[in-house]
């Protein structure tokens, strides 16, 4: 029957073609809203390194303010400070680690036709690269014995390899930044990361790092802070080594922990350290130290920013508009069906054949109205790109599990906005209509 | 066939009560070829649509084949009259979308028939009213009697044993009308039971029996010649 039913709703949409248009175009429209918000809150809120998300954890230490917590209601801080960072990475108690801090610095090519530009600088340790399986393109990362006396290579992104080197292979060759010469000894690919979980402190949905280099870098060069830097406390005495030497966090931390045996062993390590430092008079909270797999992390991170889940509140509310509207334009198309439903009652439909009959035509609306409401969420995209900037480009794009989402959304939502005139025509009594005729 | 007792039909609104039909009684055995005739407003479409299980009755007790009707649920109904009930209505009520082979087969979708099966019926029963050659043109393409005529293939598709017609020659001309009474007669006469609603005398008077309707009730069951002469 269904294929009956099918061919009756087509019929159907072909008599009362701009009716049926107008019905499209409303489900259409609540869809393209509600698919717009969804595709930005699904983006934001999924795991961006699924196969490997559980081995990965951020590190926290609770090294704040003995008198409050970093934030309420007892979160420590979401960075770490240099001496706890570097200290951690020296015990190399995890099967892979790495500290994080980011900055700047003026690249300087060897080509004089290239200006000069600025740059942004991602400071980390060799097992940065295998850890979150940066793709390359050429090369590799650097090795862990030019992590400690720091070497002076770099790893580039793609663009910068595009703009100086002009896409070709620039392993070995010498690039200048921050005024020193570095070797390159690595190309990223393109690398999309969508949310950039490694470091989510400043924001999240940013592009990766022009340049990765050392992260003993950062006190080899006095290279400036970038991102976030918080301080419960002043530091003692000025100047960069003050800086390092300060309670001030700017630095983050992951390791690698593929099973429970070594996490366990690393949260004991770690409490272990932390009662280590409360002897030299720091650490003066309650012992407060945090191991966040990635998804935990996003999470604590509130990465899906409010006015996000806002937006989505508000899409689906106006879907909820559309849904009604269909509903009245769905009881006036059906009500110039009584005749029709009538005579069919009569030879033998039952109300549940009128039913399945009505909602099938309406489930064929939401068909069509959810192919045009992807049209209209790819443009809401693309507005939410232009109007944000390009920092959310990485959110303007539909997956295969979006596209069936948003169909079947629309089909739902159609069929939903169906029953209530679906229902009414099964009332319709046959014996009124006939006679009318 | 159909046997109606003592049957009340009261339609209740908040400030009115009327009672379409009162005491009615009429039994129809099956082949039988019966015309109800009545003034306008006597209750003979009221009688018609609870015959057709269109409608309910109030009280009193109706079998259709043996089978008492009042307890049906409404898929009971529908099973009911898609298998045993063909209807011919004065408006013909074809679907105008609907091609003619399109609009004999809506019964036959409802029964679950196989599409060979359906096929067969409707090319048959078309044939049967003339119209075969004519299976793809639309309602609108047809004049009154041959529409009619669809409409009575659609009721003869499903082999109902039990044809019923509400004025089923009351929009057509006189030539038209005979050729729709001759074909009913034909179909008749091949076993199937007919209760035809009429207004014509004429028309009455070609059936087995007329039933004389009036405020609701059976006034007078005679042969069609005995009637008319009632009515005079």
């Amino acid at each position: 029957m269904f294929a009956y039913y099918l061919r009756l709703a087509t019929k159907s949409i072909r008599r009362n073609p701009y009716l049926s248009l107008l019905m499209m175009l409303a489900i259409a429209l609540g869809i393209g809203a509600c698919m717009t918000t969804i595709t930005v809150n699904y983006i934001m809120s999924s795991n961006p390194i699924p196969h490997k998300s559980d081995d990965l954890y951020y590190v926290q230490l609770d090294s704040w303010d003995p008198y409050s917590p970093f934030r309420e209601p007892n979160e420590p801080p979401d960075q770490l400070t240099w001496r706890d960072a570097t200290n951690l990475m020296e015990a190399k108690r995890a099967h892979r680690q790495t500290a994080m801090a980011t900055s700047g610095a003026v690249v300087e090519p060897a080509d004089q036709d290239i200006n000069p530009f600025m740059a942004s600088l991602r400071l980390n340790f060799s097992d940065f690269f295998p850890m979150f399986d940066t793709p390359f393109l050429y090369g590799s990362g650097w090795g862990s014995e030019d992590d400690n006396d720091p070497a002076y290579v770099v790893v580039i992104s793609k663009d910068v390899n595009d703009r100086v080197f002009g896409g070709e292979n620039s392993v070995g060759r010498t690039l200048t930044v921050a005024g020193k010469p570095f070797r390159v000894v690595g190309v990223l690919d393109t690398w999309i990361v969508v949310p950039r979980f490694y470091d989510v402190t400043t924001n999240a949905f940013q592009d990766t790092a022009d340049i990765f280099m050392p992260f003993y870098m950062k006190r080899e060069l006095e290279l400036p802070n970038s991102g976030n830097t918080n301080c419960w406390k002043s530091p003692e005495g000025e100047g960069f080594t003050a800086f390092l030497q300060s309670e001030c966090i700017n630095f983050q931390m992951w390791v690698e922990l593929p099973s429970d045996g070594e996490r366990a062993a690393y949260l004991d390590f770690m409490n272990s350290y932390v009662e280590q430092q409360k002897a030299l008079g720091r650490f003066e909270r309650p012992l407060n130290n945090r191991l966040s797999d990635v998804m935990t992390w996003l999470e604590n991170q509130q990465v899906v920013a409010d006015d996000a889940q806002i937006m989505l509140w508000v899409a689906l509310l106006f879907l909820l508009v559309c849904i009604l509207n269909t509903i009245g334009l769905l009881l006036s198309k059906f009500s110039q069906r009584s005749s029709d439903v009538a005579l069919r009652r009569a030879i033998g439909a039952s109300r549940s054949a009128i039913f399945a009959q009505y909602l099938t035509e309406t489930a064929l609306i939401g068909v069509a109205g959810g192919i045009a409401g992807l049209g209209l969420t790819l443009l809401g995209l693309e507005g939410i790109k232009l109007l944000y900037g390009d920092f959310v480009s990485n959110l303007v794009a539909l997956d295969i599990p979006l596209v069936i989402a948003a169909i079947l959304l629309s089909v739902l939502a159609s069929m939903l906005a169906g029953c209530y005139p679906a229902w009414r025509a099964t009332l319709i009594a046959p014996a009124s209509q006939l006679k009318t005729q | 066939m159909l046997s109606m007792t003592n049957l009340s039909k009261v339609f209740r609104t908040e400030l009115v009560e009327t009672h379409a039909l009162r005491d009615f009684s009429l039994h129809v055995d099956e082949g039988e070829f019966v015309s109800v005739t009545g003034p306008s407003g006597s209750g003979k479409t009221t009688f018609l649509n609870i015959a057709g299980l269109l409608e309910t009755y109030t009280s009193g007790d109706y079998t259709l084949d043996g089978q008492n009707v009042f307890t049906l649920n409404d898929r009971q109904r529908s099973r009911l009259r898609n298998e045993k009930i063909g209807f011919i209505f004065q408006s013909f009520n074809l679907i105008p979308d609907l091609n003619l082979y399109d609009n004999v087969d809506v019964p036959l979708r409802y029964r679950g028939m196989t599409a060979g099966d359906r096929h067969q019926r409707i090319c048959d029963s078309l044939e049967q009213v003339g119209l075969a050659n004519r299976m793809k043109h639309l309602p609108a393409q047809l004049s009154g009697g041959q529409q009619q005529r669809v409409a009575i293939a659609r009721a003869l598709a499903g082999d109902p044993r039990f044809l019923l017609a509400d004025e089923p020659t009351g929009n057509l001309d006189s030539q038209m009308a005979a050729s729709v009474m001759g074909l009913l007669q034909d179909i008749n006469q091949q076993g199937t039971t007919i209760v035809m609603v009429t207004h014509d005398p004429e028309l009455a008077r070609q059936t087995q029996r007329n039933v004389y309707v009036k405020d609701g009730r059976v006034c007078d069951e005679a042969a069609p010649v005995q009637l008319a002469t009632v009515n005079e």
